[in-house]
């Protein structure tokens, strides 16, 4: 079958006064229509510019350098700045991290959400009007009619985040990209929000790309995990697969670093947080070979060498890692 | 606290408003308050001091010159705001557009800002009158062609913060073009500062016509400006102080009015200075 979303080799590089750097150097991913995607990885790894790079919004001093986007058979690349902008919002939407400035200080939300449906479907305001109040009660908003009314200021974070998904869901998208979408809000929020974005996922056969570094909000709500770390996908398989049986040693680390509940009973104190020691390598100047290797506990010589390429090392399971690809050698 | 507590308690601000209102008022009703046609030649009455038959006294044609002012009235309200307007216009559509996109755009129409104001406005408008025929229009016009670089760089600041807020990239991803932005979603989050901008520019463009009528290449005699009033007043300063006294101060306080209105808003709208 073929996929609804498919990237292959995506490059988007940077030009800075520091120079040239490749936020996405090379991904390749792909996604049936109506399943659940988790990005993962720490902060400024490329996730966002991957997503900003499928809506082709990625900023001024940016651009998108090599690499085919698919979507639906199309190659979102080869279209022109109006037919891309079409697609925006009423095939592909997003919604951000923060909710509190994502919304137009000055519009009523009703307004907002009037106008993302009016941008593309021919209705009158009326028309626009109930279907934003519509939209307003699907995402849970209590007294819709009265709230439509509100300027975003007047609505709680959670609240404005579900305007938010309210406008990313007026159009029926088939994808919908989420950045971060719960980070900025309180963890019984995050949860009512989580529920919602799976719910309306089902109701319309909706894909879902979830962006986050958050690993149980992967674990809740995506069938598929890619792992990216600095710009490249090391680690791409089932969600349930990633879990249980992580291949790639960062994929372990951020497992090992998730924070528990439990108390050692063994130890009169509680267990220290595991981390992954050092820091992501500065993208200016990558490490030769593995770009991993400088924090990595299993490096050996091959891994100064070359880069590991991503390799499916059992069905549906694509590690970039040459330890777990079987090549030996001289620790480091 | 909101806008009108905030307008509401700065006395100053209040004052200004009052005095711009005051002007409105004026202005609108002048067929009706005047108390004599401001045209009427009294050629008996020339040079009269001001009594209870006219407050201001009369000119050297022996007009009133209350009637003068209030007829006077109109016309720097007409300029302050059409001037204003051209100036606001263009102002806001080459700020909007360099802020917004930026590069080289953004360098040609800021250089071009810089060109401009490396032109003393004064004798721009001077050189440009003298190949004109110095009407009303003309002279509403020419200000506000001179007077708009101050406000394309404010516009083009406060585009260049907001085009970066996340909002704007919430329009985009719901497929909003460059205009849509631009206009709906961008400017009316900038309209404070352009607010601004033009009442504190409306005072100016009067002072300008009132100098240019002075000069006798503003406003064109018999239509009575405070400006031309204060001319024949400089003919005739030592034998009928009333004739330059009065108008002048008229400029002075409608000036004072709107300045003080304007930074009345702008403290208002600045949450930095909220308590």
């Amino acid at each position: 079958m073929q996929p609804l979303l498919e990237i292959k080799d995506l490059v988007t590089v940077f030009n800075t006064q520091r120079g040239r750097i490749n936020a996405v150097d090379g991904v390749s991913l792909s996604l049936p229509a109506g399943e659940t995607l988790g990005i993962v990885g720490e902060s400024g790894c490329g996730k966002t510019m991957l997503a900003l790079s499928i809506m082709q919004l990625i900023p001024q001093n940016g651009s998108i350098e090599q690499g085919r986007i698919f979507f639906c058979g199309q190659d979102l690349l080869k279209l022109s700045p109006e037919e891309i902008r079409l697609r925006r919002g009423r095939e592909i939407a997003m919604i951000f991290q923060e909710p509190m400035t994502s919304l137009n200080p000055v519009f009523r939300i009703g307004e907002q959400i009037a106008e993302a449906v009016r941008l593309h479907q021919n209705l009158s305001s009326k028309e626009a009007r109930d279907v934003s109040i519509e939209q307003l009660r699907e995402v849970g908003i209590p007294d819709p009619e009265r709230r439509a009314r509100d300027y975003p200021h007047q609505l709680s974070g959670g609240m404005r985040q579900r305007v938010m998904i309210a406008m990313a869901m007026s159009c029926h998208p088939k994808l919908l990209l989420a950045d971060e979408p719960t980070t900025a809000l309180d963890v019984t929020i995050q949860a009512q929000i989580l529920d919602l974005i799976s719910t309306l996922k089902e109701k319309n056969n909706m894909a879902v790309i979830f962006i986050t570094h958050d690993l149980g909000i992967v674990a809740q709500t995506a069938k598929y995990v890619a792992v990216m770390y600095a710009g490249k996908i090391v680690e791409n398989s089932w969600a349930e697969r990633i879990f249980t049986n992580p291949v790639h040693p960062y994929t372990k680390g951020l497992i090992d670093s998730i924070p528990s509940c439990s108390i050692d009973p063994s130890k009169d104190r509680r267990k220290y947080l595991k981390t992954i020691p050092g820091s992501v390598p500065n993208l200016y100047n990558l490490p030769c070979g593995c770009r991993f290797r400088e924090r990595c506990s299993v490096a050996f010589d091959q891994c100064l060498r070359e880069e590991p390429p991503l390799i499916e090392i059992e069905s549906g399971h694509f590690v970039s890692c040459w330890s777990a690809q079987g090549v030996g050698g001289k620790k480091i | 606290m909101n806008f009108w507590e905030t307008f509401y308690r700065n006395k100053l601000a209040l004052t200004g408003s009052g005095i711009v209102l005051l002007l409105f008022f004026v202005s609108v009703f002048a067929p009706l308050i005047a108390p004599y046609d401001p045209g009427q030649i009294d050629l008996k009455n020339v040079l009269l001091p001001p009594s209870l038959d006219h407050w201001f006294g009369t000119d050297q044609l022996g007009r009133d010159v209350l009637s003068r002012m209030i007829w006077g009235a109109r016309i720097s309200l007409k300029v302050g705001f059409v001037a204003t307007g051209v100036a606001i216009i263009i102002g806001t559509l080459l700020g909007a557009v360099a802020g917004y996109y930026g590069g080289w755009l953004d360098a040609g129409i800021m250089r071009f800002v810089d060109i401009m104001l490396c032109f003393p406005t004064f004798f721009l408008i001077l050189a440009v009158i003298a190949f004109l025929e110095p009407s009303i229009w003309n002279i509403m016009i020419i200000i506000g062609l001179t007077g708009w670089m101050g406000v394309t760089r404010l516009v083009r600041a406060d585009f260049i913060s907001l085009r970066e807020r996340d909002f704007v990239k919430a329009a985009k991803v719901i497929g909003a073009g460059d205009l849509r932005i631009i206009f709906i979603h961008i400017l009316p989050n900038a309209m404070a500062s352009i607010l601004v901008a033009a009442t504190l520019g409306i005072a100016g463009a009067i002072l300008t016509e009132s100098a240019l009528s002075f000069l006798g290449i503003g406003v064109q005699p018999p239509t009575p400006s405070w400006g031309n009033i204060l001319t024949a007043g400089k003919d005739n300063i030592d034998i009928a102080w009333w004739l330059s006294l009065y108008p002048g101060l008229a400029i002075l306080i409608t000036v004072v009015g709107y300045n003080l209105l304007g930074e009345g808003i702008r403290d208002s709208l600045d949450p930095r200075l909220k308590k």
